[in-house]
């Protein structure tokens, strides 16, 4: 009998740390397997962030570097600009890439670095214990909104892909989700898409991925699914933005 | 093949400012001639030295007194394949340096005092994920924003750390144009050896002073490796061709690892320590009165020690280039073999007693030490140096 369905090879076989219905783990699969779809596990250079993901490193069987939190598209930066050749991408959480690295980001995005961004927005920090995120929705009760974010002390949710999209150097920009098989399925075409347009020097690629943090959420994965379908694509709607 | 090394040709551009004459020189072409006198600013004598190192990669933030270097940096690099990039911030200098050091290319940043405060998130985690990387802080007055004159009140920063956790910068301390060319070729050295941040801590007057410098025929034969790109850092992320991956990072998940790191890292300062103290040493076997002190201020206690000699008063110097190390095992030398004859340090300083306190462990009880600084923007004379020498002469 054949086999047509298997581990990628650029995950390794090791248990996971995620929490049950944490989106992280299908993400990170997603970019495994395009990584061997595409042929460029011995090309690719991944940069991990700070937050739930600081090891993503450890699932993946590819060179991958550290940066500090919210750096991590300046690192990309520096290792792409030194090898080109490289297929170079950033693995960021809503706190990295929106709040402590925006600066990063914009700048990144601005100078159309030919990198690739998948950036996992799930409205909450994870790894601190469930904080505020620039994208935790309007009324969304978190660690440090108890109350429910409210705009007139907490401001609104930060719609980073949309604000990129307005900048000259950026070439793609999709929001995705993986609240169905069918989105899972069209977020891989996503990644995809973002690794090819680095593959063929078109510049800055990010790919925004809406994922669950049930345990932060105060929900079962069920419901933590759900909230991300019903509610946050309310807020942060699914599509090609550039 | 002595006349046969590549030195620069320098092209002596003139050009009227606002009436008055202004002469700038720059490096435009490398020929092959013999060692040849160059005129240049102690920013552009590093910024020349980084390139001539193999340095390809530098990333910074403009700030005054050091903004000759990224302006050399942008117009050096492109005829060299190597990369310059104007940072939207030190946060994001420091880290493209850590990302295109992690990728193998040797890499530097530059900035004064604070930015540098900026750069200590990156400096700690390229110390922590043991990447070399050079970064230059021309030193201004502190604290805050304080101004552009120039300082030495970042020796505490540069040499006990500055950023989070147990680590240690290598502190070079250029004292000339010539040596600040000569220390930046080695901080690379140094760097790639011990895979480790290196500080160059220059100050503002050093920076902007142009002088002459040779740049010695031979220097090619100093480098342990002048490619960018070198084939011998088997740690870089290149992409996993034939190899295993690689991972560059300071975080260590599981408990006792983290500690397991620190204690190698420990392991390395100790052999840096054992092995790196630098310093220069005048007068030492007469003196009564010894002065420490680096960089310009240094070369102002030259002066000082000259007129002194006139006047029968024996002063030495000792002139730390490493500030850390700190060249404590040469004081200590000096006190097992002149002990009771050496009576006094004068320490003198652009700051309000940070390098004292390191000569003050070295020198144990042994002798007095006593301090002479000032800072904001203040720089201890000639006059004072003499000045509180012959109070301090007249105690012995």
């Amino acid at each position: 009998m054949d086999k047509i369905f298997g581990r990628p090879k650029s995950l390794r076989d090791i248990p996971t740390h995620y929490c049950s219905g944490c989106g992280h783990g299908i993400a990170h699969r997603l970019i495994s397997e395009v990584v061997d779809e595409l042929d460029i596990r011995e090309r690719i250079i991944g940069v991990a962030p700070i937050g739930c993901a600081v090891i993503a490193y450890d699932y993946w069987d590819f060179d991958c570097c550290e940066a500090a939190h919210g750096r991590a598209l300046a690192v990309a930066t520096g290792i792409k600009r030194v090898r080109p050749e490289a297929i170079v991408f950033t693995y960021q959480g809503d706190g990295d890439l929106v709040a402590i690295g925006c600066a990063e980001t914009i700048h990144a995005a601005n100078r159309g670095e030919n990198l690739t961004t998948v950036f996992i927005n799930n409205a909450v920090y994870g790894m601190t214990g469930g904080q505020m995120a620039p994208t935790t929705l309007l009324n969304q009760k978190t660690a440090t909104t108890p109350f429910g974010r409210d705009a007139k002390s907490a401001g609104y949710p930060l719609k980073i892909s949309e604000l990129l999209a307005q900048l000259s150097g950026v070439y793609y920009v999709e929001r995705v989700s993986t609240d169905s098989p069918v989105k899972v399925l069209a977020a891989k075409r996503a990644i995809k898409q973002a690794f090819i347009n680095q593959i063929e020097g078109k510049g800055f690629s990010l790919v925004e991925i809406l994922s669950a943090c049930p345990t932060y959420l105060g929900m079962k994965p069920t419901a933590a699914v759900k909230w991300v379908r019903e509610e946050m694509t309310k807020e942060f709607p699914l599509g090609k933005i550039k | 093949m002595r006349n046969q090394k590549l030195v620069p040709k320098v092209e002596i551009l003139h050009r009227e400012t606002s009436g008055s004459r202004r002469s700038s020189y720059k490096v435009t072409a490398f020929g092959k001639t013999r060692n040849q006198k160059i005129l240049i600013s102690g920013n552009e004598a590093i910024a020349e030295a980084a390139v001539q190192a193999g340095c390809r990669f530098y990333a910074g933030y403009p700030i005054t007194p050091q903004n000759e270097i990224p302006a050399y940096m942008a117009k050096r690099m492109p005829g060299i394949g190597g990369v310059f990039i104007q940072s939207e911030s030190e946060l994001a200098a420091i880290s493209m340096v850590m990302g295109a050091s992690a990728a193998g290319a040797r890499a530097m940043t530059s900035s004064s005092s604070p930015g540098i405060s900026l750069k200590q998130e990156g400096i700690s985690y390229i110390a922590g994920a043991e990447l070399p990387a050079v970064i230059v802080n021309v030193m201004r007055a502190g604290p805050g924003l304080g101004n552009i004159w120039p300082a030495q009140s970042d020796y505490f920063q540069a040499v006990k750390g500055g950023g989070h956790g147990d680590y240690h910068n290598i502190v070079l301390a250029p004292s000339s144009a010539q040596e600040a060319f000569d220390l930046t070729m080695f901080a690379f050295d140094l760097a790639d050896k011990y895979r480790n941040p290196v500080m160059i801590l220059s100050d503002g007057m050093s920076g902007q002073m142009m002088e002459p410098i040779v740049i010695p025929e031979d220097r090619k034969n100093l480098l342990s490796g002048i490619c960018c790109l070198t084939s011998e850092k088997k740690w870089a992320v290149t992409g996993c061709k034939d190899r295993l991956p690689n991972l560059v990072a300071s975080f260590r998940m599981c408990l006792g690892d983290t500690e397991k790191l620190n204690q190698h890292l420990q392991g390395k300062y100790k052999q840096i320590l054992a092995d790196e103290q630098r310093c220069e040493s005048v007068g030492i076997d007469e003196a009564e009165i010894i002065i420490v002190a680096y960089g310009i201020m240094a070369r102002i206690a030259k002066g000082a020690i000259k007129t002194l000699k006139a006047k029968n008063i024996k002063v030495g110097l000792i002139r730390p280039i490493t500030l850390w190390p700190f060249p404590e095992t040469q004081i200590t030398q000096i006190l097992k073999h002149r002990l009771g004859r050496v009576k006094y340090f004068l320490v003198v300083e652009m700051s309000y007693g940070q390098m004292v306190e390191d000569v003050r462990l070295a020198v144990n009880g042994k002798a007095k030490v006593e301090f002479l600084g000032r800072a904001g923007g203040g720089v201890p004379t000639e006059e004072e140096i003499i000045k509180r020498l012959e109070v301090i002469s007249d105690k012995l």
